[in-house]
């Protein structure tokens, strides 16, 4: 990609549509497979983009997500107004989970959406109020090194 | 190992892209969370489960997993088998239980790879 490449992207993510949940992750792969970018980044950015879109849709009534990736980095937004994280610290921990029995028997709330999300972006910054909704942003670069820092 | 022969030895029916079968798996990942599948990152990987659901396959298609086992003689719903044939994913069924799944491709020497990225 050349210094100026940029490209932004916006999606509407559906609440409480698990079918459709994944949607848009599955729009930003291909996109990034199509600027043809390392399969390790492309699977990091599906990745932490697929499980926030999951929490989108399990906690928060859907949202939107934003994408915008450059030739440094893949930046990722996801902004609900959804109930908010009453305490992240205890949100972060691996196992931690409030989604309901119903969720977890679809294969989600196992507790690790936002610890995978975490491990996988360069970068990750959640803010949230409870009653008012959340937003997480993640950034994920892309420079030659940085395939290596999560093997 | 061979998608042919993962068929083979867990005695599976194929359920779509049979076209695929000679392609070749690297690793293994078994789990009914889908979220532990997320963790685990690996080229070219098998996933066994007993989650028939279309998340299986969009996170299947987010890592990159060529082929999904669904133990127990559990069959996907059509809208699971029409998404697997759009990405590609080879879907079979076996009536093995996931313990016997997994014991057997072990034995057959399919690994299960690193679980960080």
């Amino acid at each position: 990609m050349s210094e100026q490449t940029r490209i932004s992207l916006e999606f509407d993510v559906e609440g409480d549509n698990f079918v459709s949940a994944g949607k848009a992750s599955e729009a930003v792969k291909g996109n990034l497979k199509m600027l043809g970018l390392p399969p390790t980044i492309i699977r990091r950015a599906a990745i932490v983009m697929y499980e926030g879109e999951i929490n989108m849709v399990i906690h928060a009534k859907g949202g939107k997500a934003y994408v915008d990736i450059t030739d440094k980095d893949i930046s990722i937004t996801l902004k609900d107004e959804g109930p908010g994280i009453e305490n992240i610290e205890l949100a972060m921990q691996e196992g931690y989970s409030t989604a309901p029995d119903a969720i977890r028997a679809l294969g989600f709330g196992a507790g690790m959406g936002l610890p995978n999300m975490k491990k996988y972006s360069d970068n990750m910054e959640i803010e949230s109020e409870v009653g008012k909704g959340t937003t997480v942003r993640m950034k994920i670069n892309i420079q030659p090194d940085s395939e290596g820092q999560q093997q | 190992m061979k998608i042919s022969k993962i068929a083979e030895v867990l005695r599976a029916d194929v359920l779509c892209c049979e076209e695929n079968l000679e392609a070749e798996v690297a690793s293994a990942c078994a789990a009914d969370m889908m979220s532990d599948v997320l963790a685990f990152v690996k080229d070219h990987a098998v996933l066994i489960t007993g989650l028939c659901n279309p998340q299986v396959i969009r996170t299947a298609e987010m890592m990159d997993i060529v082929c999904v086992v669904y133990v127990r003689g559990k069959v996907p719903d059509a809208m699971s088998i029409e998404l697997a044939k759009s990405k590609n994913i080879v879907l079979m069924t076996s009536k093995y239980r996931m313990y016997q799944a997994c014991g057997i491709l072990y034995g057959e020497g399919l690994r299960g790879g690193e679980s960080r990225i």
